[in-house]
Formats: structure tokens, sequence, C-alpha cells
């Protein structure tokens, strides 16, 4: 049956024939063809079950608000469930299958559903499957879900590319029908930069599918030549295939430019491209979308809009049927047998609503005035229809036209609401628009084509002189006005049997009808009851119909029950596109630390810390495990000396005459009077009081200060100091530059850190311990005169240091630190290590800073200052957070020491009930400590500093488990701090 | 003619028509022509005993448990515009009770027992799922922190279930463990969260109210309030001035504009939450999976819709749309943790109004002005609370004092300090 | 959303971070009688108006100003943006 349908004429290249299949079968088609016109040539016309009563469907309309004709286009990992047929362009070896059906397509077995449709009225499933209770989730809902769905996805990665690009312009037109070509060609012409861009692979919207003239030529050579124009313009920038899908604020455009979906192989390029367009104004020439007529068994494949059909017969040389009737309300559905029986195409019947002449003499065709369809006969595919008076008329196809709706969807992107016109019957573009942007032809209901062009062209006009470009003198193009007349007309009323609103979701006039009946009267409600324009095509189709017949339910008027919202996107966009290329390891950037290069090639592994990566640990020789490196680590660093890349953390540099009473306002804690040369620490809060950060401030000048953040909060602490700065304290002299990476820094801890770095530190540098003590500072030179600078702060709670260079020396001064201590024995050691010597220490960090918790809570309590202004001091008194029975940070150890302590565990009083109201705080870090030989722990308990030597139950029951911890200082590691001052 | 048995009438109410599979077995067979409208339309009377403000799925729930559980029957819901158009009209469906604080996790954890009997309860089928909620582990300390949540749900009577990266690697094989910038380590499920159907939880409260005789009042809207001496005595209205010995407020994203009138200050801005849903697909994913640290999570609608959402766009806005970086970033995600979606298509986008409270939590309350109570700050986790919050909403204006799993959702507890900060972000409602 | 960043033109607002209501400008006297109570308010209470509202925006992807815009919640509609300084300023904060 090869291409039986086919028929002369069209915008197809029959010098070329492409093989495809559908379901299996072999079918041909020409290039300039989509799958839906390739299929109606083929004479295939059942290409779909619906949603809920699983009916045979056809192809309904030949654009992207088409209801039925989904499939599954490609397969293996390129499966791509949903596709609309009829916008999908025909390649060389396409594969598509139908969907939504459990056996063969003819013989669906879920058809079932449609013979049990009584019983499966709207919103019937809120009234039952409620027993037996256990049911509904293990059978019901499976059987439910699993016949719900359209189709499926491979589950396999998605194999194609997406890109992300940016475009600005002056005047961004959506849609190059008549009038987008016509404001296009306006503001081309004047000089605009012009953003052309159109959903179809062939500019011109109905002008290639309609038999009408511009400028004494065919419309879709009048749009060929306009286009050729345009092209060659550097000012302009055709996109077709590109579908402009969301209005955002302040002229942002969202669109979708399909690039390699109408190929067999994407070839390595990218498959689709997202675009924000920025534009200054825009034109929406959307058009206008043709709507069907309810009425019995509406949806047999074979029934089709009527704009559909001419498109088909006249674009794709492909006629739907052979023995075809027109069922009309207005004039347009006319030209539909006009250009049919032009063709050659026998039309037996043209069915018009009003009780008027012929608007036009159709040769052959029986003219019904003043009548209507009743009824369809042909479960597979039309074979008759019923008239209201009885008439059975035989037909193979059945083109219905209710009149048209323009496309008003941008315009409600950011809830405009469209108004109501009696003399075009439909709603047009209303209330408050998108900024910037005006609507022309029909999706304003210009819907001639001769005012159509006059009004792309008067309204890019108006665009231009708005913002200042003067528009070139040019022709308009010439059309006539056709004819146009209509009546509203929503559902034929002597239907008895069921007729579709909604053809995807099954939606009938009657659910319409219950839904108002019991109450559901909004048309809001109206949608979620009955789930009509819901489905893939957001109810391009059949939203109006629905709520007119809402209207004439419930006895108002149109405008009275009001339009559900439109938002975005205008069709739907893959998950794939809006991605892009953040996906895989690329979601995300990647920070690597100065020495990341010299870990990798010393056994260091790596552990995602915010964007960072750094060493979590360096495995040696024969290390099993990471404990067996990470308590070798430890204990050669308390042993003799580790060293460690903290470059992580955020470093803030802070300059100007004000700095110290700057930094005074932004810590907690005094920083009024720190001598040069010193460093301290101190703790951060929010205004609410809560503790936010911690780190230490160096003062390595005058009005010089260095500070040092958590890694997770360095931005948020330079974002707030900002803030501080520029709004609270703006007469302030400060100055602040983040340095975080503009210094690599090293610790180096250990009883032999002094030994190690004073072979690296040039030997004018006096080192010892009385020149360079605990909590000093200074700007040095290494390695022979490279400037550094050396803070002797301790995270560990060693004799410690940290050593910062420029960050492009990073990676070798990691080598310099290494060899010179090759002598001491000295080692590397990564994040693991570093967090369990802060844990022997009892330094809080992540799991502590958790900003739910005080510096009451930490035990530093008295570290906040109330005799000077700053950030949080006055709110962190507020009594509940300065309780005597606060929770307070401990340390604990297991009594069994053979126990593992579990982070996250709860701690309950022995004796007492293991729930909520006996909580009486929690574990926050664990840690084995390889000095002590067992595990240890950090927590919070509820008045911690006056339990010590108290054992308490800590309780996992998400591991089951149950142990007994006693209550300890948090310093397990030289309590008085010998070591550090060594 | 005698009455269909199935039928009862409920004192001052309307005609409540008991729903089963028999009935809709017998409507079927008779055409479907003697459904009863599923509540009626009334027109306000002069007086309420209280009157809620805002039919959304707090306000409705708070009737309903009003009349059902505390017999109270004069009541009125105002609606400024159709029942269940607030945010219980507009979100991602999630149930849930996978807290961490004592002032939230009970109150969290009532609300799932009422969701596990609500249909029961209600006699409507809202579809609650419980299929089953899972939220992602990346790190050692997000794992240490989501111990200390699981083991607090435990105590408070939930279910919590830690699971390693190879459990969920058998369970979900689909998510992106081979090739993720943010390895999954593990994770931590609730199964007993899962989904509900949300305008049925509207509809199955409000049926339930109105059969119970509360007024519920549609296209009503609150223009101010009848305050004197300090003593709130009733609203006025769209349709005229209505008298309350007590007056609820309970407009989620209109807190602000509704406390307002009321001359009220509120720890709360407005923001918006966008959301998504993409085209129908058949069964793709078990159950609800969240992705913290790629701010995505996602579930599917028993139609068969991806339903899925991420972070707040972060500004102050009533306009109930959001804006495209939101939309990419949270697609990023998806993608990022499950590309086998890349090919599944986005079909529609809303965004709702959120009342974001200073710490992330609510408050059901009395406020300064007698007579007059709030119930608000809901963030974007109203839709799980929506029993609970009318349960206890209904226990503090029928007894005057607070649901004992209520009692810290205070409005004055920025004054005492007893914040219930979950996610630890301080004063600065965008972060919750 | 576009913001036209006093110094550097129009700018995507993605570039920027919102913090919410320029109140935070004005940040109450720590020594005041009652400054537990105006804390309070100063860090819990917002007017959270539906039209127009001044907020407080951070260039953080760009040169690092705090702005004031004067932006209305119901349209999105930005009809001015200051240097939050030069706010802070008018306001009467010092040092």
């Amino acid at each position: 049956m090869s291409q039986s349908n086919r028929i002369n004429g069209g915008l197809i290249d029959r010098s070329q024939t492409w093989d495809f299949t559908f379901n299996g079968k072999k079918m041909q088609g020409h290039p300039g063809d989509t799958l839906a016109s390739a299929l109606i040539a083929n004479g295939q016309k059942l290409v779909g079950r619906s949603f809920k009563y699983h009916r045979p469907r056809g192809i309904f309309t030949a654009g992207s608000e088409e209801p039925n004709a989904l499939v599954q286009l490609r397969a293996g990992a390129h499966q791509e469930p949903n596709t609309r047929a009829t916008v999908a362009e025909l390649f060389d070896g396409l594969t598509a299958t139908s969907q939504n059906h459990r056996g063969p397509l003819e013989y669906d077995f879920m058809a079932v559903t449609d013979f049990l449709s009584p019983f499966l009225s709207a919103g019937f499933y809120y009234k039952t499957f409620m027993w037996p209770k256990a049911f509904w989730e293990k059978i019901y809902e499976p059987i439910i879900r699993s016949s719900a769905g359209l189709g499926s996805l491979s589950m396999k990665e998605d194999p194609d590319s997406y890109d992300k690009g940016f475009l600005h312009c002056d005047l961004l037109v959506i849609g190059a029908g008549p009038s987008g070509l016509s404001a296009a060609l306006t503001a081309a012409r004047s000089g605009a930069r012009v953003i052309l861009a159109d959903e179809d692979f062939r500019p011109g919207g109905r002008l290639n599918s309609e038999t009408l003239e511009v400028d004494g030529m065919s419309g879709s050579d009048w749009a060929a030549h306009t286009v050729a124009e345009l092209s060659a313009m550097d000012n302009v920038r055709l996109m077709t295939r590109t579908t402009v899908y969301g209005a955002y604020d302040h002229g942002t455009y969202g669109a979708l430019e399909k690039c390699t979906d109408h190929l067999a192989s994407s070839g390595g390029k990218p498959r689709q491209i997202l675009w924000r367009i920025y534009s200054k104004r825009a034109v929406l020439a959307a058009g206008a979308t043709e709507r069907p007529i309810a009425f019995g068994n509406n949806d047999r494949p074979g029934v089709m809009m009527a704009s559909a059909v001419r498109t088909y017969v006249n674009r794709f040389g492909a006629t739907p049927g052979q023995q075809v009737a027109v069922f009309t309300n207005n004039d347009d559905g006319w030209r539909t047998a006009k250009d049919l029986a032009d063709k050659g195409v026998e039309v037996n019947a043209v069915i018009d609503t009003r009780n008027q002449p012929p608007v036009i003499e159709i040769p052959g065709a029986r003219y019904h005035r003043d009548a209507k369809v009743r009824d369809t006969i042909g479960r597979k595919g039309i074979k008759a229809i019923t008239l209201a008076d009885d008439q059975v008329i035989p037909v193979d196809c059945l083109a219905v036209s209710g009149g048209w709706n323009p496309n008003v969807h941008l315009t409600c992107h950011q809830r405009g609401r469209p108004e109501w016109r009696d003399d075009i019957n439909a709603f047009v573009p209303g209330g408050v628009l998108p900024v910037g942007m005006t609507v022309a032809g029909a999706a304003n209901g210009q819907l001639s084509l001769a005012s159509a062009l006059q009004e792309g062209h008067d309204q890019a006009a108006a665009q231009l002189k708005d913002i200042g470009i003067k528009v070139a003198k040019a022709k308009l193009p010439q059309a006539e006005d056709e004819a146009r007349e209509s009546v509203a007309f929503w559902h034929v009323k002597e239907s008895d049997k069921r007729a579709w609103v909604d053809l995807q979701n099954d939606v009938t006039v009657k659910d319409v009808k219950l839904a108002n009946h019991e109450g559901f009267r909004s048309v809001e409600l109206l949608k979620r009851y009955t789930t009509m324009g819901m489905a893939t095509d957001q109810g391009k189709t059949s939203n109006i119909s629905g709520l007119a017949i809402l209207a004439e339910e419930a006895g108002k008027t149109i405008p009275e029950v009001g339009t559900t919202i439109f938002r975005p996107p205008y069709t739907p966009v893959p998950m794939g596109a809006l991605g892009g290329r953040a996906r895989g390891k690329d979601f995300r950037p990647y920070r690597l630390t100065p020495s990341h290069k010299w870990a990798e090639a010393n056994g260091g592994s790596f552990v995602t810390v915010g964007n960072w990566m750094r060493a979590e640990w360096y495995t040696r020789g024969n290390e099993k495990g990471w404990r067996d490196s990470v308590d070798r680590e430890v204990q050669m660093t308390r042993n003799s000396v580790g060293i460690c890349d903290v470059t992580t953390l955020g470093k803030i540099d802070v300059q100007g005459k004000d700095a110290a009473a700057f930094l005074n306002k932004v810590y907690a804690n005094g920083f009024a009077k720190l001598d040069v040369g010193k460093v301290r620490y101190g703790i951060m809060l929010r205004e609410d009081g809560i503790c936010y950060d911690d780190g230490t401030t160096a003062r390595m000048s005058e009005n010089h200060y260095v500070m040092t953040t958590t890694t997770a909060n360095a931005v948020l602490v330079f974002r707030r100091m900002e803030f501080a700065r520029q709004c609270l304290w703006p007469n302030m002299d400060v100055h602040l530059i983040s340095t975080t990476d503009g210094w690599a820094q090293f610790a180096v801890a250990g009883p032999n850190a002094r030994n190690l770095l004073r072979k690296v530190v040039d030997d004018e540098h006096d080192m010892s311990n009385e020149a360079f003590p605990f909590m000093a500072c200074g700007e040095v030179t290494i390695c022979g005169g490279m400037p550094a600078r050396l803070f002797r702060i301790s995270f560990s709670g060693e004799l410690a240091y940290e050593i910062a260079v420029p960050a492009r020396y990073g990676n070798s001064m990691m080598s310099v630190l290494n060899e010179a201590g090759a002598e001491f024995d000295a080692c590397p050691y990564g994040t693991e290590a570093l967090g369990v010597m802060r844990i022997e220490k009892g330094h809080a960090a992540g799991n502590e800073l958790n900003g739910q918790t005080t510096a009451h809570n930490l035990g530093m309590g008295r570290m906040v200052s109330q005799k000077k202004e700053c950030i949080g001091n006055v709110l962190s008194q507020r009594p509940e957070l300065v309780r005597d029975d606060a929770i307070k940070l401990m340390g604990f150890k297991p009594v069994n020491p053979e126990t593992k302590l579990i982070a996250g565990s709860h701690f309950i009083n022995k004796g007492a009930e293991a729930n909520m109201d006996n909580d009486q705080g929690w574990m926050t870090s664990v840690a084995y400590s390889p000095i002590l030989g067992h595990s240890i722990g950090l927590g919070f308990i509820k008045s911690g500093d006056t339990r010590k030597g108290e054992i308490v139950r800590a309780v996992s029951p998400l591991h089951g488990t149950e142990m007994e911890v006693e209550i300890c200082s948090a310093h397990f590691i030289d309590p008085e701090g010998e070591r550090l001052r060594a | 003619m005698a009455r269909d048995a199935t039928e009862t009438r409920d004192f001052g109410g309307s005609v409540k028509m008991r729903y089963s599979a028999f009935k809709i077995f017998m409507q079927g067979l008779t055409g479907n022509k003697s459904w009863k409208p599923v509540w009626r339309e009334p027109d306000p009377k002069p007086e309420y005993d209280i009157i809620i403000i805002g039919a959304g799925g707090h306000g409705l729930s708070t009737a309903y448990y009003l009349a059902k559980e505390f017999g109270m029957r004069n009541i009125a819901v105002l609606e400024k515009g159709w029942l269940g158009s607030g945010n219980i009209g507009r979100n991602t469906t999630i149930i849930r009770s996978n807290y961490l604080l004592p002032g939230n996790q009970p109150f969290y954890e009532m609300s799932m027992k009422l969701w596990e009997n609500l249909e029961q309860d209600t006699n409507y089928n809202s579809m609650v799922s419980q299929r089953s909620i899972l939220n992602l582990i990346h790190t050692d300390g997000q794992r240490d922190a989501f111990v200390r949540r699981g083991n607090a749900m435990f105590l408070s009577g939930a279910d919590a279930e830690l699971v390693d990266a190879k459990q969920l690697r058998d369970e979900l094989p689909f998510l992106n463990f081979d090739d993720a910038r943010f390895p999954i380590k593990g994770g931590l499920f609730q199964r007993r969260g899962g989904t509900a159907r949300h305008d049925a939880v509207a509809w199955g409260y409000a049926r339930g109210a109105d059969s119970r005789g509360v007024d519920i009042i549609q296209n009503c809207e609150v223009t101010g309030f009848d305050i004197q001496g300090g003593v709130c005595r009733g609203v006025e209205t769209s349709r005229g001035p209505i008298r309350a010995r007590k007056v609820a407020m309970c407009v989620a994203g209109s807190s602000g504009r509704v406390a307002a009138l009321a001359g009220m200050r509120l720890p709360i801005e407005s923001h918006v939450l966008q959301a998504f849903v993409s085209e129908g697909l058949k069964p793709t994913l078990p159950g609800v999976i969240t992705f913290g640290a790629g701010h995505f999570y996602v579930s599917q609608s028993d139609k068969g819709g991806l339903v899925f959402g991420g972070d707040i766009d972060g500004y102050n806005t009533y306009a109930q749309r959001g804006n495209l970086p939101v939309v990419e970033d949270v697609a990023e995600g998806g993608m990022a943790i499950m590309p086998m979606i890349g090919r599944a298509r986005l079909l529609r986008s809303w965004g709702g109004v959120m009342d974001m409270s200073m710490d992330g939590t609510p408050f059901i309350d009395k406020t300064h002005i007698e007579g007059l109570y709030f119930n608000g700050g809901w963030c974007y986790g109203g839709f799980k609370a929506t029993p609970a919050s009318g349960y206890c909403y209904a226990h503090l204006l029928a007894k005057d004092e607070p649901h004992p799993n209520a009692a810290q959702m205070r409005l004055d507890r920025f004054m005492t300090g007893n914040l219930i900060d979950e996610k630890g972000q301080g004063n600065q409602p965008n972060l919750h | 959303m576009i913001i036209n960043h006093p110094i550097l033109g129009p700018r995507d607002a993605a570039e920027f971070v919102c913090l919410g209501d320029a109140c935070m400008i004005d940040r109450p006297d720590w020594e005041a009688e009652d400054a537990m109570q105006q804390f309070h308010e100063y860090g819990y209470l917002r007017d959270n108006p539906a039209g127009q509202h001044q907020e407080l925006w951070y260039h953080e992807q760009g040169d690092r100003s705090w702005l004031v815009l004067t932006r209305n919640t119901l349209t999105h509609e930005i009809t001015k943006v200051e240097m939050a300084r030069d706010v802070a300023r008018s306001r009467g904060r010092d040092k």
C-alpha cells in the first residue's frame, strides 16, 4: 500500500524516497514530510490509543497541538516517548512505534476499559478503591499506574548532548507565519537586530498550507522569497525548528532549537539548544489553532481538523481520505472542501451548522444546511457519519472546523488574562501583556491574511519607534481578505453517544456536565476533576470548548466562566535540553587544591568538599584500607610532623584605617586590640545570635588583616562582611578582597614542625618559640627569597604552623615541604586525619557549627562580648538561648572501649525510655583515636558541663544499637595546651 | 421515594452520599445521573461561631476537624477564589515526617498517622500512596546529620531506614552511581512517606466539612477585620460583613496581605516556589527521591507525570510565577542524578507563593488581638502538614489552648529565642 | 529578571543574590533601653508588601556591590536601583 494516499502537489521533494517503519511496517516518504504526513500518505489511519479508554486514535491535527498521534520515536537509549507525529520530521530510516496498548495496536487488551466507561466517569477513582484499606497500594494503585502513563523511557542514560546559548536582540518575532514575516521584514529593513523564530522547519505558517496569494504569487512562494531576503541580512537571525516556549520577566524568553532531531543521527552534534533570548521588544505572531466540535464518537481515526486536512493536501500532497465530508460552523471550513475538490478528492458532503446559502459551490458535494453530525461509525477508522436527522453518509475522513482560537499562551505566562471577543467567538490577548510584548495577526484575533500582514507590519513599526529605531518605508505585501464568518457552536446536543472534548485524556461532554453538577464549577476545578487540558497537548484543542460547555451548563457566559491559566512551556521541553551540559561529572565545577597534582602522584585519595576536591588520605605501601592510612597519618603527625593542604579555608584580606574597628563588629569576641604580628581566634554570629563561623585573623601590619573562614562558609562570610561594610557601617575606611584562590596554604603540625620549617624558611627569620610564639604571624621569605606568610596556629593541637605562598607555587611547596621533612619521617595527611586530630583536640567543625548552635552551647558563651557593638550579640542573649540547662559540647567515650561510637546517636539517660521526650542531645562527630586506642566522640548534651563522668546511653535505633558512653571533656589530648605552645 | 440506603443526613448539613464501588456500579448502570453535588454553595450567614479565612487544604481540614472532632458546626470557610485554590492546588504532593527537631517531628508524625487513615475517615480516595521517600547522602558529614535525623524520627514513633550505596543501586539502578559529580554514598528512606492526590485532599475535607454543616463560601474575599478595643468581632468581605466569635487566618502565601488588614506584621516573607511536571510516562520511579545536593526532588504521579521541583527563586513575590534560572537549575539537578530522564519532556511549570517563615517552621497560634488566630508560615512544606495543621488549629480554636504537638509553633518564639530552625539557616527566609 | 546596575548597566538577576527587605539597613542601636525588642523587630518582622518593595541584592557574580532595588512584588517591575551604600548613608548610617 505504498503511499496510496499520495496526491499531486505539495512542498515535498519527490526526487528522493525515504524508508521508515511504523510498528515494524515498512513505509515510504519524502524529504519535507512529517511522520504524520508520511503515515497519511501511506494510508495508516490508526496510530495510537487514548489515555483512559484506550480508544483507537488517528492523526487529528497537523501541528504541535496534536492530542492523538503520539508515538515512540527511535529505539534503544534514543527512544523518545510521546513524540507528536505531526511535528516529527521524517528522515531516512526513521522508526516509530505506537504506545499505550497491551498487545498489538489493532487489538489492545486494555480497550476493555472502553466498555466499562459507564463506571469510569469523571473522578470515579475518588469514590472507590478505598476498601479494603491495604488494597490501594498493593493492588489498585499498581494497576492504575501501569495502565496510565503513555510512552516509556528507555531507563538508559540519554546518549545525546545538549547545549545552551544566550542571544540578544532589538525585536524578537515569535512565529514566521504571515504576520511574523511581515513584522520581521519591517524591522529588518529598518536595521533593527531581529530574531525570527518558528517551531516549524519550513517558515511560512499557514501560508504553506493554504492556496491564498500574496503579492500575486502563492503564499508559500512569497514566504520563501521573504525568508530568502531575511536570511541574506546580517541583522537578522532566522531560527527555524525553534519554539519560543516561555515568556519570562523583563523581555527574557526561553527558546528550544531542535538541531539534529530531523537527522538519523546527531553525528556528535548537540541534539538541541536551549536559548535564553534577551529582547528589547517582542512581537508575538504565534497564529491560531483550529478547534473541534464535540459530537458522538468524534474521536475515531479519520475525524480530523479541517485546517489539518488542508495542510496535508496542500503542503504535503497527501490526502487523509478518498471520500471526505466537512462539518463546519464557519466559512473557513468550506475552504477545505474547495481545496480537496480542486485536488480531485471526492467531497461528498458539507455540513454547516448555520442556516445559510453555501459559502462556495463544491462540485459533487451535497450541502446540508442547519445540520449537525450526531454520530460516527467505524471502530478503527471512520466509515460513515450520522447526521442529526439520521441520514447516514459514508466517509473515510471527516474534516471538522469549529472556528479558531488565537494562540494567546505566551501573553498569559505572566498571568495576563485573555479577553473574550464575541465577533470571532474566541479569546484574544487581554489585560496586561508581558513587558515589551505586543501581539499581531491571528494570535491577536486578526484571522484574515491581509489583516495579519498589515498588523505584523504595524506592531513591528510601533515597537521600533518605541525603542528609537526609525522605521524604513516599504510597500506592504498585498493579499485578499478571505471570508471568515463564524458562529458559536460547541457541541451537538442531539448526540446521545459520548462526545469527546479532550481527546487525549478522554474527557467527554458528559464528564464536563457531571463535574458541573457535582459542584466543580470553577473552570480550575473542572480541569482538576476531569483532567481536561492536562494532557501532553495542555488542552490546545480542548480547553475553550470545555469551558464553553461548562458555561452553557452553568447558565453563564464564557467570559464569566473565565479560562484556566496558560503556563510555560508552550510545548514540552526535554529535560536533557534544560539540563544542558551540566550533567555527570560536569554538573558543577571542580575546584582543585594547589597541591592536587602532587597528591595524585603520592597516593592521595580525594573527597568532595563543597566544590573542592581534597585529599582525604594518602595510601602508602601495603595499607589495606583507609583506616590504616588515617591511623598512620595521625600517629606520624603527633609523633613527628605532618603536612596538610588547607588552602580551601576561606581567606579574606581586610585593609583600611578602620579595619580593626570593623573586625570588632563582625566578630563576637574582642578584636579592637590585636598586636601587629599576632593572630587571634574569632567566632562570628549571625544577627540572630547563632554561631555562624569561626576562624583566625592575623594582623599583618597596622591596617592590614588576613582572616580565615571555614571552607564551607568562605563565600557566605565574605557576602555578609560586604553587607556590613556597605549597608551597616558605610563610612568605615575598610576594604575586603577574597584571597582564597590567591594563596596556597599548608599546615605543618607536630613536634618537628619547627625543625622542618626551619629548613624552608630563610635563615634571617627567627623562628624560636620566644621570637615566634604560639599565635604569632609574619611575612617571611622561603627557599632563598620567595615571599611567604607564616602563622603559628594549630587545629591539631600540636606545635603547628600554617605557611602560605602564592597559589602558583602551591604544588612545588608541597614537594619542598615533604622533601624537607623526609629526615623527620614527615608525612602528608588528608582531611580524615585532620578530622581525627581536631576531634581528639575538641575543636568544633561543621557538624558542631551547624547553624543551630550558640557560643553558649559550644562552651564559648563568655567570648561573646556584651561591651561592644557587634553582629549577633544582642539576640544571642534571648532567654531560651542562654538557659542553664542548654546543650553543651562535650566529649564522649565508650564505657566498653571496644565499642565503636556512631555519629548521630541520641543521648538518653540510663533507665529512661528512649523517646523524644527523654532526648538529651546527640553525638555530632566520632573518630577512632589511634593515640587513645578507642573510639571517641563529640556531642551536645543538656547541661553537659555539669555532668562530666556521668554514664548515659547513646542510642541509634536506625542501626538498632545502643551503647553506654561516659561524658568527658572534649579535649581528649593535651587539655592544657602544652604541645601547641612548645 | 425511599431514600437510597447509602445516603445519610448529618444534622445541619447537606445530603451526604456515601461513596463506594457499589455506588459507582449502580450509577454507571443508570447513566451517572443521580450523583449528588459534593458540597453546597451556601450564602454567608450574618454570624458564625468561627470564621476560617481560606479554603485551602489547611482551612478545609481545620473546618473538618472542628466539626468532626470538636463538635462545632456553626463555621464558615471564606475563600476569595475557588475551594482548593491555595497551595493545596499547586504543590508536589509529598507526604513525609522526616523531621529533626522536637518542635516539629511529633507534629509531622501526627500528620502522617492522619494521612494513613484519611480515606477511611473522609470516605474520599485522596490516593495516599506510601511509596517511600528517599534522601540521598553524598558526604560523611551529611550521613552524620541524616543519622541524627533518622534517630529523631524513630524516637518520635516514625520510621526510618539508612541504606548504603550498594543497597541503593539494587533498588534504584537508574540513579547516577558511576559518573556523578557528587558520588552517592547512601540514603535515608522513610518508607511510610510518599505522595497523595493534592486536589482530592481538599475535596475530601471540603465534602466532609460541608456534610457536617460547615458553610464553604467561595468567591468571598476578606477585605478587612472588625476589630474593636483589641477584640476581633468579625470580618468585612466582598459579600458584606460577617460577624464571628473567632476568626482564624489560614491563607498561606497571602498571610502578609491578610495580616496587614489587621495591622499585623509577621515573621514571614512571601516567595515563589516553582514546580514542574513531565509528560505522562509508564511507571518509571517507585517513590519520592530527594537529591538535596542538586536542589532536585521528584516523584511520579499515578497519571504518569514526573512531578519535580527544587529551590525557591529567592526573591519576595506574590506573582505566582518564577524565572528561568531556577527552571534550568532544577533540570540540571535532575539530569545529574538520573540522566535517563533526558528524553522525558517538561510539560508544565507553575509557581506557588510560599509563606516563608523566619526559621522555616510554621505558626499555629493566637495573635495579640483577642479572637483572631493565625496559621501560616508553612514555607514550601505545607502539604504534608495538612491533616495535623487542621487538627491542631481546630484544637486551638475549640479549646483556646495549643495541641501539645503544635505547642512550640508560636508567634513569640523569636522573642524568647525558642527557634525551630531545621536547616540552621537563621533569620533569612529564602534560605529555608 | 534584569537588574539595571547603577554602575554596570543591565545584568541578569542570576548574577545576584537576594537578601530581602532593605529595612535590614536600619540596624537598631545596641545600647538602647529596648534593644532586645528593637532587634527582634529588625531581625524578624517584615512588611512583606504586595506591591512596591525595597530590597537588598548583592552582585556576587559581579562587582560585589550591594544594591537597593525598588521592585513590585506583584509584577516584578523594577523602578529604581541604587547603591546600597548611598542609601545607607542617606538613612544616616555612619561607622
